[in-house]
């Protein structure tokens, strides 16, 4: 990996704008707690020397210069002791434990740093804090305190940290580049088999690492989004392929019948004939069209933006009503019953249609068998055929079912009836086109629901649910049941 | 129904010119404009009985000539042909103005059928009666009564609606779409005759026991509510 590149990266970014304000606080802190213990240290300092001071001055005026010096001789040759100096007012020195001080100092009142020499060690120049005090009789003190720790704290105190600022660096430095190659490395791979993907092979999918994290959740999603792509692409080929058959199918018969009238017919009524047939064929290619079309636009997911709020139940019910008389001619008993409140936000018009499609499938390959079909000596069917319509309430979903008593759907067919012109071979010489199932499962994807074909025991169940209005619901697993792929 | 005045905006002179020739056959004036900014000027100014226009026109769209004509205060029934027959599709045609929305390709006997009724609506003008009178027929819509001779008859709900639809257009052919459009909302192809069976049971309610028959199967296009003895 460039080490150009990594210095690009986000990941790196930040930690670096990371880096920058923590070594700023650390800054901030160590030089506030430095600049405090110095002030708390120079305080306590000046107390102690005025306190010493006093009692000095209280020592001289009770019992003279020959005291004092007698109690500063005494506290000097102690090890640690504090700065003591007695001098005549001339100042020359008496007592103390100070070899030298710069001139003039001697005159100045109040607190005074300056620099001395030490008694023990006359080369060495050392600096301290001092207060000069002028005694009865114009002998001057001083008392003092060296300032050698004080500088030493800071001296350890800014050594902390510039420190402490190298390895915040260090660590801010190696540890964003380790943390933004981690990340590189797994965009890197997750960009590399994506573009392996796009350009070759669209089924094949990205790893996730299986820790959930924000990367995974991205891999997901790339994930579903190429699923999606597939079952487009799929449906795209499947379209053209369907159109190529059964669209030039109705096509073809209208063309051979023209051209049969126009080589054969003699009579009007023959033409006539000719022409009616000729109507029917297009009318029927135009019915095919038009389903391909509403799936196709449902499946791509248009129609989103005129969704709306309305009953689900009354659109159960409706359609029950529409196809009562004809189930009734059919003899078939069709009962229609919801319960209220059955809000979903969607298309009605779509689902109504799909609602339609389950229903019309139920009258005419769910109601009592055609003595044609059959098996020679079987009794004649006794029970009269019947259908129910059912919406309810599923938990955050709203289930439109659809039930016959018919023969149902072997289980291995379940899934593949969704696809679109399949026709299994029982429905074969009825009519149809074999879209009415994958228009209603396409109508629930498109309403992030589903269509599941079930068994009745006997007979065939059909459920489209919907998500229920209010409830939100992530998209489903788009892989679960992909429409065609038995096709 | 009296020959009405018909206008046709098509940009596609043969479709339009069967157009004309099926309107003329049917016994009305059929023009054509070819393109939507002609379609405009002639509609404006003078007086069509029914406007049909197509969706996608050169020079203006069929939607922005729908919407300039009702900016100005044109209120001719407008008939929106086009190929695009999703429902937002055609609820973007309606709230442009659009009165009526027939989806390509159709069937002639619709788009007359759909052109009639438009044009007779619009010569009554928007007053509806409370009561329709066929014949012996008479549909109360305020008292939801039906009676035929005097004597009532009872119906279901979307029975009497049926019914309604039918008498509000007596004398006039009614597809069997424009019934599912007008008395169940929807716009779908059933591909069952659910809709003939729900008119035979009408029937059978109406007619059956009385005479003359005043539901008609029009054969190739719908149905038909009228008094026969006149």
């Amino acid at each position: 990996m460039a080490l150009g590149k990594l210095f690009r990266t986000t990941a790196f970014k930040i930690s670096l704008a990371y880096l920058a304000v923590s070594a700023i606080g650390a800054g901030l802190v160590l030089s506030s707690v430095g600049w405090n213990i110095e002030h708390l240290i120079s305080d306590q300092t000046a107390q102690t020397i005025s306190t010493d001071i006093t009692g000095l001055s209280e020592q001289y005026a009770q019992g003279g210069l020959r005291r004092l010096v007698n109690i500063i001789q005494k506290r000097t040759s102690r090890p640690g002791a504090g700065l003591y100096l007695v001098t005549t007012p001339l100042g020359e020195p008496i007592a103390g434990n100070i070899a030298s001080l710069p001139p003039d100092i001697l005159n100045r009142s109040g607190l005074v740093e300056t620099a001395y020499q030490p008694a023990g060690d006359p080369r060495a120049t050392r600096r301290a804090l001092a207060r000069i005090f002028v005694l009865d009789g114009g002998f001057h003190l001083l008392v003092g305190q060296d300032l050698e720790e004080s500088r030493r704290l800071r001296q350890i105190l800014g050594r902390a940290l510039v420190t402490s600022l190298v390895w915040l660096v260090l660590f801010g430095t190696f540890g964003g580049l380790w943390i933004a190659r981690r990340v590189l490395e797994r965009v890197d791979a997750i960009n590399a088999s994506a573009r392996a993907i796009v350009s070759g092979d669209l089924s094949g999918r990205l790893k996730l690492a299986g820790t959930g994290d924000e990367l995974d959740r991205l891999v997901q999603n790339f994930n579903a989004m190429l699923d999606r792509i597939s079952i487009l692409m799929a449906g795209l080929k499947e379209v053209s392929d369907n159109i190529a058959h059964d669209l030039k199918t109705p096509l073809t018969r209208l063309r051979a019948g023209a051209e049969e009238a126009l080589r054969t017919a003699r009579r009007p009524e023959e033409y006539r004939a000719a022409l009616e047939n000729a109507l029917e064929e297009s009318g029927r290619a135009i019915q095919i069209f038009d389903a391909l079309l509403s799936i196709a636009r449902a499946e791509a997911g248009a129609g989103r933006e005129g969704m709306r709020d309305f009953d689900a139940g009354a659109v159960a019910c409706d359609v029950g009503e529409l196809y009562e008389p004809v189930a009734e001619e059919r003899g078939i008993a069709l009962a229609a019953f919801a319960e209220p409140g059955l809000t979903v936000h969607g298309s009605r018009e779509l689902v109504g249609q799909a609602v339609a499609n389950l229903v019309d499938n139920a009258l005419k390959y769910g109601g009592p068998r055609e003595s044609g079909q059959e098996p020679k000596g079987a009794p004649a069917p006794v029970a009269q055929g019947s259908v129910e319509i059912s919406a309810r309430r599923s938990g955050g979903m709203i289930e439109i079912a659809v039930s016959d008593r018919g023969p149902g759907i072997a289980e291995e067919d379940r899934l593949r009836v969704l696809g679109r012109f399949v026709r299994l071979e029982n429905a074969r010489s009825r009519p149809g086109s074999g879209l009415g199932l994958s228009l209603a499962a396409a109508v629930a994807r498109l309403h992030n629901g589903s269509l599941r074909i079930e068994d009745n025991r006997p007979g065939l169940r059909a459920v489209i649910a919907l998500p229920a209005a209010g409830a939100r619901r992530e998209p489903p697993a788009l892989s679960a049941a992909v429409p065609g792929k038995a096709a | 129904m009296s020959a009405m005045r018909i206008l046709i905006v098509e940009d596609d002179f043969e479709a339009a010119s069967y157009m004309m020739k099926a309107f003329r056959e049917a016994g009305h004036l059929a023009d054509h404009a070819g393109d939507g900014l002609e379609g405009y000027a002639r509609a404006r100014e003078e007086g069509y009985d029914v406007l049909i226009v197509d969706r996608m026109l050169p020079k203006l769209d069929g939607l922005s000539l729908v919407r300039s004509l009702r900016a100005q205060k044109v209120e001719t029934p407008v008939l929106i042909l086009s190929a695009l027959g999703q429902v937002d599709d055609r609820v973007k045609g309606l709230r442009a103005g659009g009165d009526d929305y027939l989806v390509k390709p159709y069937a002639f006997s619709e788009l007359l059928a759909r052109a009639e009724v438009l044009a007779r609506r619009s010569r009554l003008g928007l007053a509806e009666e409370t009561v329709y009178r066929v014949g012996g027929l008479e549909l109360d819509r305020l008292a939801h009564k039906l009676t035929r001779d005097g004597k009532e008859i009872p119906l279901q709900p979307r029975e009497f609606r049926l019914l309604e639809y039918l008498m509000k257009n007596a004398g006039q052919v009614v597809t069997r779409t424009m019934l599912l459009e007008n008395v169940w909302d929807y716009h779908f192809d059933p591909q069952t005759n659910v809709i003939d069976v729900h008119i035979s049971r009408l029937r059978a309610k109406i007619d059956k026991g009385f005479d003359p028959p005043l539901l008609h199967t029009i054969r190739g296009a719908g149905y038909m509510i009228r008094d026969g003895t006149r």
